[in-house]
């Protein structure tokens, strides 16, 4: 098998997921080469045969011509299998390729087992093992999923790629989401408030354990977005990332995204009405209960210890 | 102007889950539905356009058995103003790319200027729906956007990208964005407006007439993730629970010591 690795660089900067393409590689097995459109000041750690795309000239990332320049390399490259990050990269420009190739794809892949791809169902309730129809495959990597074994080195053999500059889509700029407020980075102990808590007066239930336990309190994303909470108290892959003695997860679901910001916790406490809850993968102790009932409770014994 | 929203029927992701007897999918008797939560985002975003533009027109798609419909009068009833429900008792078994074609295959010869959709749904999460879609119809698309404004054919967007940065873009109509959670504030339909969804037209169509790609990938078979580390279970009376809980903190934290 040969698979094309689609690296990614931001702003200049190659961006460190490529480490987890080359782990999914090496457990996939076979030979492969990599693709970016990034510079050369700014190269993956990589001994083997790299596909660059300048970025100077081509900018930042608009879909219209990485695919162009991805679609001549796999022309060249005749890839088995197009391997990306499931980022807000790859899950962009996977479909486009995937559809010029009349490939299928399958997304954010968690394991590889026998030529089998698992990917998650249901917010993470279940897996799924999918058998691929096509003779070219496109698939994205769960972040996380195939974390990067041993060491990494060499330099790549650069092979030059250029394409034209047309797309329909114009960048205009980054910007940074507001900074400052709570650094929850800092806290030994959290308590997560998540949509379970039902109503926006219930994050005091939860403001009030954390103070009882001495730690700060956090949110999900759902309790930002309702600006319950505000966002420097999110945790998560678009929010902070968390490493506490202890994390309390109340009414929060375990979604990937938010356990990729607190899975370093040393013990984790999840309160849910729901013993099958994600949060029971990771979690140190799953208390099922109503967190508006046992809260308020645990609060009180713990303010009278 | 003239608007697309594609909606997904989803389950409640609380739902407890069987696996069925094909064991490639799950039972999908007994579990409450709703609409895919990503997919709100992107039912508001075209009722707000909408409002800012005189005359424009919103058709809420959807794909899947009869009971879709209820989740389509929510989104008739928070404002589009027409819904075609594209009946299919088997969408669970379909891949991405064929939901796309037979989205593609209405969608073509309709000049949709808008089309919005989730950047991904809840139970298969695959994220490739709308991508697919805008290739297919040879539209220019942007994905997980937290952001939109429309002036004079015209969009501008922000999409959400890793480690708290968003990209600012802009691109002509006609355009496809995938909208990512928290974009905006969806709202709740009104008593009059859910009396009014009642009356809005809601066109049924034959998934046959509209499929015309072959699957290219297909469920072996799903299965419950094991659960890993051996943790700990608590379950009973809120009060035994948290002296449980306080004991096991005190044992195993050094917080409470
Ligand atoms: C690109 C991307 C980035 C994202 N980034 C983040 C991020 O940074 N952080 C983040 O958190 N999410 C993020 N998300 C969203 C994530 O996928 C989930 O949607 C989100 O984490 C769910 O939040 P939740 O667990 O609070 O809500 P839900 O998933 O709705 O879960 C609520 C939980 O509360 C339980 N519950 C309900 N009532 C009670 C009760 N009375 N007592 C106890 N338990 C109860 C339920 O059983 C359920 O498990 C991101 C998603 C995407 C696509």
């Amino acid at each position: 098998m040969k698979l094309l690795l689609v690296a990614e660089c931001r702003d200049g900067i190659v961006l460190g997921n490529y480490n987890e393409l080359l782990s999914f590689a090496g457990k996939a097995g076979g030979d492969h080469a990599m693709f970016l459109v990034g510079r050369e000041s700014s190269l993956p750690h990589y001994g083997g045969r790299l596909y660059l795309a300048d970025s100077v000239k081509h900018g930042e990332y608009r879909p219209d011509n990485h695919k162009k320049l991805l679609l001549d390399t796999i022309a060249k490259e005749k890839p088995d299998m197009i391997v990306f990050c499931h980022s807000s990269y790859g899950w962009d420009l996977a479909p486009r390729v995937a559809w010029a190739l009349k490939a299928a794809q399958v997304s954010e892949v968690v394991d590889y087992v026998d030529g089998d791809l698992v990917v998650p169902v249901c917010n993470a309730k279940l897996r799924r093992v999918v058998r691929v129809l096509t003779g070219t495959t496109v698939v994205t990597l769960q972040a996380g999923a195939f974390s990067p074994a041993g060491e990494l080195g060499g330099s790549p053999v650069i092979e030059r790629v250029t394409g034209d500059n047309e797309s329909r889509i114009e960048f205009l700029g980054y910007e940074a989401v507001e900074a400052g407020g709570v650094d929850l980075a800092k806290a030994e102990i959290i308590v997560s408030a998540g949509r379970g808590i039902g109503k926006p007066e219930n994050v005091e239930m939860v403001a009030a354990l954390a103070r009882a336990l001495g730690g700060e309190y956090g949110a999900s994303r759902p309790v930002v977005d309702s600006e319950w909470v505000e966002h420097s108290r999110q945790v998560g892959t678009t929010g902070q990332s968390v490493a506490p003695k202890l994390y309390v997860a109340c009414g929060i679901s375990g979604a990937i995204q938010h356990l990729a910001g607190m899975k370093k916790s040393e013990f984790v406490v999840a309160i849910n009405t729901d013993r099958d809850a994600p949060i029971g993968e990771i979690a140190d102790v799953l208390v099922v209960a109503d967190l508006t009932q046992l809260v308020p409770i645990l609060t009180a014994k713990i303010s009278a210890l | 102007m003239n608007i697309l929203v594609c909606i997904k029927q989803v389950p409640d992701m609380e739902s407890k889950f069987r696996i069925d007897a094909s064991a490639a999918w799950f039972d999908t008797a007994d579990l409450a539905w709703r609409m895919n939560e990503y997919d709100e985002y992107g039912v508001e975003q075209a009722v707000r356009l909408k409002e800012q533009v005189a005359g424009a027109d919103i058709t809420v798609l959807s794909i899947g058995p009869d009971k879709v419909k209820e989740t389509m009068k929510k989104a008739l009833a928070m404002g589009c103003d027409r819904g075609v429900h594209i009946t299919d008792s088997d969408v669970s078994r379909r891949d991405p790319a064929e939901i796309a074609g037979i989205i593609a295959e209405y969608a073509r010869d309709k000049n949709f200027d808008m089309i919005f959709t989730g950047m991904q749904s809840q139970d298969r999460g695959s994220g490739q729906v709308g991508v697919l879609l805008a290739e297919m119809l040879s539209c220019a698309a942007v994905t997980t956007i937290v952001d939109f404004s429309y002036r004079e054919g015209r969009i501008e967007v922000k999409r959400e990208l890793e480690g708290g940065i968003r990209a600012s873009v802009a691109l002509n109509i006609p355009a496809l964005v995938t909208c990512q959670l928290g974009l905006n504030k969806p709202r709740y339909p009104t008593l009059p407006n859910i009396m009014k969804a009642k009356k809005k037209e809601l066109l049924s169509l034959p998934v046959e007439d509209l499929r015309k790609l072959e699957s290219r990938q297909q469920t072996a078979r799903i299965y419950f993730p094991e659960k890993k580390g051996g943790g700990l279970v608590l379950e009973g009376d809120p009060a035994r629970l948290a002296d449980e809980l306080i004991q096991i903190l005190k044992q195993k934290t050094s917080i409470l010591a």
